[in-house]
């Protein structure tokens, strides 16, 4: 897009400016679109599995109704406690607003369709989403309220475990991928084996069990059932937001269902391929990508919705026992594995032995390049690679 | 120019965050403020196209060093004006320290601009097309393997040590033994008995 600014003669500089505000409107309005549309989803996949009928009063099958509710809370009075801290209570809200949005920044919903194409994009999903705890702790203590208080404790201690065990998680995918770029991720996701035409690491028998977890974890991290102790309403009343009101509690709703759509992407992208069919056949590839990504998104969203339906709610200790105890050993011992295997079968195959250098051996102040042969012949970069214009 | 402005937007940001967090009243201000320190520096990173380091430090720092901050802060209800009484005291200590670090700052940085020291080279020249992540990780795990995995080791050492020194072993605490109590049947738990009536059973 900035090309096509660029072709009316404007400045490449004013140019990137214009169409990367265009690129995050583009992403975003949907988004909350989504979030809404969502929402009603979520009520009656919920109501079905209830026998219940659901939202079904506003609008033709109730399709109005997240907005009817936005326009309420929209219209309510927004009332801070008095003994709260101000400027923190009115802060928390926005903050998990804003980190709900700023992830979507590096989601590629097509080949080349991301607003930020970063060579560190998971790295900075990860750091993006370890921030989302923030506003819950910051709403819980602003509150200057019990119930929120402990809710914000809970959060904290919660989204911190699960943080670890995901970590680990990426680790093996981005082991697997040889990139932290999602859409590099999603490429590596392509035509897995040569014998058999799947896109996906979830096809994988040693990336499976990484995939199964990263669905429980992303519960825990997004608070979703049977994980959602922060706001256990039969204990906490309802946590965190306990003393919001108005457009500071629809900012946490919202955000609150913009970070549950992102883990869905997020699962599509890491190991169900994301963008690509699930199938490497040729026909497949005519429907367009980002169609591919929403299925799978809504599918994810699906279960979501299913857990949250049918499973009882963990108690504390068990989820603590649960992140620490199992998924925390379990993912690093599999991170073993894997980079054990693409070892034994990946590295040190590019090129020869007697090809391979290291990185960088700048010797002497003359700027003499001197190429020293690795101990190990697995060592070390091809020198192809390497060298192309510093050789002197 | 862009890059000059947000220079000195992410550099002037994080010293004042960096001065409100030790001028500022309440502890979780205080941690907050911290916070904002944080993401300036890791923008500052961003800008000289360290970006690895800029998510690290967002990720490792913000991410969790200042969440268990806050968490103890919060949980702690630290009184800092009770802090502040032994200000006049620990004062001359406090002076004597920031001198020194002061003459440090400024020894390192005079003989860094007289150019008297070639322990390395000053800039480490990076081929195109290889990325930062993918050159730090070849330097980090083929020339400096042994100093990296000696970090490494350093820290599970404090890490063990620290829940050594920590833990304690509390007695008559009920644990929950999850497998015994999957493996665990009806008819093990439960026994059927058919009482005459008037005699009851014994238990």
């Amino acid at each position: 897009m900035t090309a096509f600014f660029t072709s009316y003669g404007m400045d490449y500089g004013w140019a990137w400016f214009l169409s990367t505000i265009i690129g995050i409107l583009v992403i975003a309005l949907p988004l909350m679109l989504a979030v809404a549309m969502i929402i009603y989803a979520d009520r009656k996949i919920w109501a079905a599995m209830a026998l219940r009928r659901g939202p079904n009063v506003v609008g033709p099958f109730g399709l109005l109704q997240s907005f009817a509710d936005g326009l309420k809370v929209f219209l309510q009075e927004t009332i801070v406690p008095t003994a709260a801290n101000k400027g923190l209570f009115l802060l928390a809200p926005i903050i998990t607003f804003t980190v709900a949005l700023i992830v979507w920044a590096v989601v590629p919903f097509g080949v080349g369709v991301v607003l930020a194409d970063i060579n560190v994009g998971l790295l900075y999903v990860l750091a993006a989403s370890s921030l989302g705890v923030y506003g819950i702790i910051l709403a819980g203590w602003s509150s200057n309220s019990k119930y929120p208080f402990f809710s914000a404790i809970r959060a904290a201690a919660q989204m911190v475990s699960y943080e670890v065990a995901i970590g680990f998680i990426l680790i093996s995918v981005v082991l697997w991928s040889g990139s932290f770029n999602l859409s590099d991720i999603v490429n590596a996701q392509r035509a897995i084996y040569p014998w058999l035409p799947v896109n996906g690491f979830i096809f994988n028998p040693l990336l499976f069990p990484m995939a199964i977890m990263f669905f429980i974890s992303s519960l825990a991290e997004t608070q979703r059932a049977p994980f959602d102790l922060t706001e256990a309403e039969s204990e906490l009343v309802a946590g965190y937001q306990t003393e919001y009101s108005s457009m500071s509690f629809a900012l946490f709703w919202l955000g609150e269902y913009a970070n549950v759509i992102l883990m869905c992407a997020l699962n599509a992208i890491l190991f169900w391929g994301g963008y690509l069919p699930p199938f490497d056949w040729a026909p497949l590839y005519l429907v367009p990508g980002i169609i591919w990504l929403f299925a799978k998104m809504l599918f994810f969203f699906f279960l979501f919705s299913w857990v949250k339906a049918t499973v009882p709610r963990y108690r504390y200790d068990q989820l603590m026992r649960l992140g620490w105890k199992v998924f925390l050993p379990v993912s690093l011992f599999w991170v073993f594995l894997v980079s054990g295997f693409l070892m034994l079968t990946r590295v040190g195959t590019e090129c020869d032995a007697s090809e391979r250098v290291y990185l960088k051996q700048y010797g002497t102040a003359t700027a003499l390049y001197q190429a020293q042969r690795p101990v190990y012949p697995t060592d070390g970069v091809c020198r192809d690679k390497v060298l192309s214009e510093k050789r002197p | 120019m862009i890059q000059a402005i947000a220079f000195y937007l992410f550099a002037i940001m994080v010293i004042v965050s960096g001065a409100l967090t030790i001028t500022s009243r309440n502890p979780v201000h205080a941690v907050l403020w911290l916070i904002l320190a944080f993401f300036n520096a890791a923008g500052l990173m961003v800008l000289v196209g360290a970006e690895f380091i800029a998510m690290l430090l967002v990720i490792v720092y913000v991410g969790a060093v200042a969440v268990l901050f806050l968490f103890v802060v919060m949980m702690l209800n630290v009184d800092f004006a009770e802090l502040r009484a032994g200000f006049a005291r620990y004062a001359a200590i406090g002076l004597a320290l920031a001198i020194a670090l002061a003459a440090e700052v400024m020894i390192a940085f005079g003989a860094w601009s007289a150019g008297g020291i070639q322990l390395a080279r000053r800039a480490a020249p990076i081929d195109p097309g290889v990325s930062n992540i993918a050159a730090i990780g070849q330097l980090l795990y083929t020339r400096y393997l042994f100093v990296f995995e000696g970090a490494g080791l350093v820290l599970l050492v404090a890490m063990i040590g620290a829940i050594v020194l920590t833990h304690r072993e509390r007695g008559g605490v009920r644990g929950q033994n999850v497998a015994r109590q999957i493996a665990r049947r009806p008819q093990d738990a439960t026994r059927n008995t058919q009482p005459v009536v008037g005699q009851g059973i014994d238990l």
